[in-house]
């Protein structure tokens, strides 16, 4: 092959997936911002007005299940991170020869179906069901208390189903790390709450930035928990979107909603971006020889 | 005294470990279990003995049968189109040096880190827009585009443990280029292609979100327990989770020991002398 040719094959090898990515990723954020500027309802038709009153008024409108969405996301990220942060350690550093099957047993979940593994977690926090019979058999709950239905339920799921991903990329980290290292800190005479804060935490950090991100995003759009296992009072900005573009069909509002939850993790990426660097963020720091 | 400090420190760690473990497991659990369940109501939530009925009928209801049917569809096909042009785009990124790669490698992450609610709404306003009637079409369309990135990502990170030299050998041994990529780079590839063809099958199968924006009249198996959950879910939504639960493992584990079994012939395999 001649040089120039040569110099031409990754642009073919790329084409493919780019253009699909540009058509069907890309140009549908164009898309959506067009029609969340545009004015009028689905019966009268929709015109381009650059109608950007939209978005303050979704803002003021939806304000609470915006900020509902960073905090419950907030919240069951950081339990995630205390959750899955011992076991990754545990895996990491005890798991010997069972470090795959653990692993394995972590990524289970993902083998069942999202919507059914939630339901499950209905069936598990029935009003019937052994868990509230339990509580309320030692008095931790009234005869009318619930676990469906509350706050607790949906941070609940939320945090389960996305558990692994916090897991996954803390143990990658954790498994890095050379266990001559802690056994020379050992050495130097630091106590074991010392070596965990000052060598493993820091060295596992940049599985703690990747584990949050991923459990942060998807938890921060999701509406299947809320409407699942909460009730209107516990709806995600998510909740709002789904039910304005599929079954009010408010366009308007739904796109400019989508763009600010995606604006805001955007901005919550980049910072992280800024404080990590963005090739450890997209996993593409090796350079080919 | 420090010693059994640590000895209960580890013991717990371990036991807390097994909870943590337990507590993954625990719906997976109930869902098994619940697909032996004789309900009597609508629901499924409520245990009220054991029977065998649902397993002998998985396929009673037609509506959910046809729903798992095309999600299957989805995934085969959307699969093997994402894994191909995934593949594609993982090789030139990891092996070429070239103008722009760092932000067309910024760009491939982007869908990563966009929550599925908004991948599923902006690809709708397109279609709207556009006027394209939502239906197979679409959701495969959907579904190859969210799979694409995973795929680079996997493939990309087997791709750059990857030794050169073989290749280079077949060419001095006279191997044109299509020769050497079938028979050198793509036996070599193939456990990392295979893994994320696998993920990019239990991602399509299990979609939700993006699908339900982009379905129309479409009813995918998670879509028909979407409609399902509000109205009467029968036990054989648990058969059919459980099948696809023990399918999906079993490939995993198959994957995992071709893995295996090809990590332990390039061991034999005597080092290629170079230089």
């Amino acid at each position: 092959m001649t040089k120039a040719r040569r110099s031409l094959v990754p642009y073919a090898l790329l084409t493919p997936g780019l253009a699909w990515l540009v058509v069907f990723f890309a140009i549908p954020l164009f898309y959506m911002a067009q029609i969340s500027l545009k004015e009028g309802t689905v019966d009268t038709g929709y015109e381009f007005t650059w109608h950007f009153q939209t978005y303050v008024d979704a803002i003021s409108n939806y304000r609470v299940q915006l900020l509902r969405s960073f905090e419950y996301a907030g919240l069951s990220t950081l339990i995630s991170l205390l959750v899955g942060y011992p076991l990754a350690y545990a895996i990491a550093f005890r798991g010997g020869r069972y470090r795959n099957a653990l692993l394995l047993v972590v990524i289970l979940p993902f083998f069942t179906t999202y919507l059914v593994r939630t339901l499950s977690w209905q069936t598990i926090l029935d009003d019937d069901g052994i868990v509230v019979n339990v509580l309320q058999g030692v008095g931790l709950l009234g005869p009318d208390g619930r676990l469906l239905a509350t706050t607790s339920a949906v941070v609940a799921g939320i945090t389960y189903n996305f558990l692994p991903f916090m897991i996954l990329p803390l143990y990658a980290a954790l498994e890095r790390i050379d266990p001559r290292m802690l056994e020379a800190a050992y050495d130097l005479y630091s106590k074991r709450r010392d070596v965990v804060m000052r060598v493993v935490v820091p060295m596992s950090a940049p599985g703690i930035v990747a584990g949050v991100l991923l459990t942060f995003i998807p938890a921060a759009g999701d509406f299947v928990n809320a409407e699942l296992l909460g009730t209107p009072r516990q709806a995600m900005i998510g909740n709002v979107i789904q039910s304005r573009y599929l079954e009010i069909t408010d366009y308007p509002t739904a796109a400019a909603l989508s763009f600010i939850l995606m604006l805001l993790i955007l901005v919550l990426v980049l910072l992280y971006a800024r404080f990590v660097g963005t090739e450890t963020l997209t996993g593409a720091e090796e350079a080919p020889a | 005294m420090r010693r059994t400090g640590r000895a209960l420190l580890d013991q717990a760690l371990n036991v807390y470990s097994g909870l943590v473990l337990a507590y993954l497991m625990l719906p997976i659990a109930i869902i098994l279990l619940f697909s032996f369940n004789d309900t009597k109501s609508r629901f499924n939530f409520v245990w009220q003995g054991f029977t065998l009925k649902s397993w002998k009928n998985p396929f009673a209801f037609a509506d959910l049968t046809d729903a798992l049917v095309t999600s299957i569809q989805v995934a085969v096909i959307s699969t093997i189109v994402a894994t191909i042009i995934g593949t594609l785009m993982a090789l030139a990124l990891v092996r070429y040096q070239f103008r722009g790669r760092a932000p067309i490698n910024f760009f491939i992450f982007i869908p990563l880190a966009t929550p599925e609610v908004v991948l599923g709404a902006s690809l709708l306003s397109l279609f709207i827009s556009v006027g394209f009637a939502r239906g197979l079409t679409t959701i495969l369309i959907a579904h190859v585009m969210f799979n694409i990135s995973f795929v680079v990502v996997t493939v990309r990170s087997r791709l750059i443990g990857f030794d050169r030299s073989l290749e280079e050998a077949a060419q001095d041994l006279g191997a044109n280029g299509t020769q050497t990529f079938l028979r050198v780079t793509l036996p070599l590839i193939a456990p990392g292609v295979l893994a994320a063809a696998l993920l990019a099958f239990a991602l399509s199968i299990d979609d939700f979100v993006i699908t339900n924006f982009n379905a129309g009249s479409t009813v995918t198996y998670p879509l028909y327990i979407w409609g399902a959950a509000r109205v009467s879910i029968p036990p054989q939504v648990n058969v059919l989770a459980a099948m696809i639960f023990v399918f999906t493992l079993a490939m995993m584990l198959l994957t995992v020991w071709q893995q295996r079994r090809a990590e332990r012939m390039s061991a034999v395999r005597p080092e290629p002398e170079l230089t």
